[in-house]
C-alpha cells in the first residue's frame, strides 16, 4: 500500500522553516505571531505566512485576546500527523529491509556462480 | 537535504552496482515495492505503480547510476508532478571499501525556497538531531495534550 499523502499536512510540516514555527508552538503552549518573529532567524511576513499555512493543515488553531492573536497546537491533528509520518517511515524501513536481502542474495549468487566458473576453468586446464 | 520530511538508512553488505540494481530494476521493484512496476528508468520518463487495484503514475527524476535514483509520485492523475503537488523520492547509494554499501532514501513534499544557503546551514546544525528527534517530541506533546 501506498501511503496516500495528506496533502496539506506534509507540505506543512515538510519546511523546516515552518517545522521551526510549529515547533516553538509546541514547546511554549500558547504565543503570538510577533512572540514568534523574535525567536526565529526569518521575517515576520514568513512567520505569518508559516501560521497560515499550519493553521490551514489543522495542526495549529487561533484565538483572539483583547487585541492580541494567540497560537496553539491542535493535538489531535498532531497526533494524526505524526502516525502519518511514522508510518511513512516503518513503510520505508520494511522497504529497505526487502531491499537488503534481495541485493545480497543476489550478490551471494552471484558469487557462487564466480566459484563455479572458476572450478570449471580450473577443471579444463 | 533540508526540506526533506522522512530520512532512513540502512547498510547492505553488497557492492554498490548490485543494489542498485535491485532498487531499480522494475522486476526486482516489484518484489520491494509495488505489485505492479510499469517504468522505464530514464530521467523524465513516466510510469505506474500498482498496489492491489490501487496505483498511480510516477515521473522519474534522477537517474545516476549507481549513486542517485528519484522519481516523483502522490501527485494529482491529471497534473504534472512538480514542487509542491508531489512527494519526491530519492535514493542515495554510497559504497563502503568494494563489498558494501549505504543506502539513504528519502521522502519529502517541497524543497525551501525562502532562506538563504546560511540560514539553511545554521537551522541543520541547531537541529542535527534532525526528523526522528522532532517526530519524537511531536508524539510526546501529542500524548501530553491528549491526557492533560
Amino acid at each position: 500500500m501506498t501511503a496516500q499523502a495528506d496533502d496539506e499536512l506534509w507540505s506543512a510540516i515538510g519546511d523546516p522553516s515552518r517545522r521551526r514555527v510549529l515547533d516553538l508552538v509546541v514547546s511554549n503552549g500558547e504565543v503570538s505571531a510577533s512572540w514568534l518573529a523574535g525567536h526565529v532567524p526569518f521575517s515576520r511576513q514568513a512567520v505569518s505566512k508559516h501560521l497560515v499555512v499550519l493553521e490551514k493543515a489543522g495542526l495549529i488553531s487561533r484565538r483572539k485576546q483583547g487585541r492580541q492573536v494567540l497560537y496553539r497546537v491542535d493535538a489531535d491533528r498532531l497526533d494524526q500527523a505524526t502516525r502519518a509520518m511514522a508510518d511513512l517511515a516503518a513503510q520505508w524501513d520494511r522497504r529497505l529491509g526487502m531491499i537488503k536481502r534481495l541485493a545480497e542474495a543476489a550478490y551471494a549468487e552471484a558469487g557462487e556462480q564466480r566459484g563455479t566458473e572458476h572450478k570449471e576453468s580450473y577443471t579444463h586446464d | 537535504m533540508s526540506g526533506l520530511v522522512i530520512e532512513r538508512e540502512i547498510l547492505i553488505e553488497a557492492p554498490a552496482e548490485v543494489v542498485w540494481r535491485t532498487i531499480t530494476e522494475p522486476d526486482q521493484m516489484s518484489l520491494w515495492f509495488a505489485d505492479r512496476v510499469d517504468l522505464v528508468v530514464e530521467p523524465g520518463a513516466h510510469g505506474y505503480m500498482g498496489f492491489g487495484d490501487q496505483g498511480g503514475p510516477v515521473v522519474v527524476e534522477i537517474v545516476d547510476p549507481p549513486t542517485r535514483f528519484s522519481f516523483r509520485w502522490n501527485h494529482p492523475r491529471d497534473e504534472e508532478p512538480v514542487v509542491g503537488n508531489s512527494m519526491l523520492v530519492e535514493f542515495t547509494l554510497t559504497p563502503i571499501g568494494g563489498e558494501r554499501t549505504r543506502v539513504r532514501v528519502s521522502e519529502g513534499g517541497h524543497e525551501v525556497r525562502d532562506w538563504s544557503e546560511a540560514e539553511k546551514q545554521r537551522y541543520a546544525d541547531e537541529h542535527r538531531e534532525g526528523w526522528g528527534d522532532f517526530l519524537e517530541r511531536l508524539a510526546g506533546v501529542a500524548t501530553e495534550r491528549r491526557s492533560g
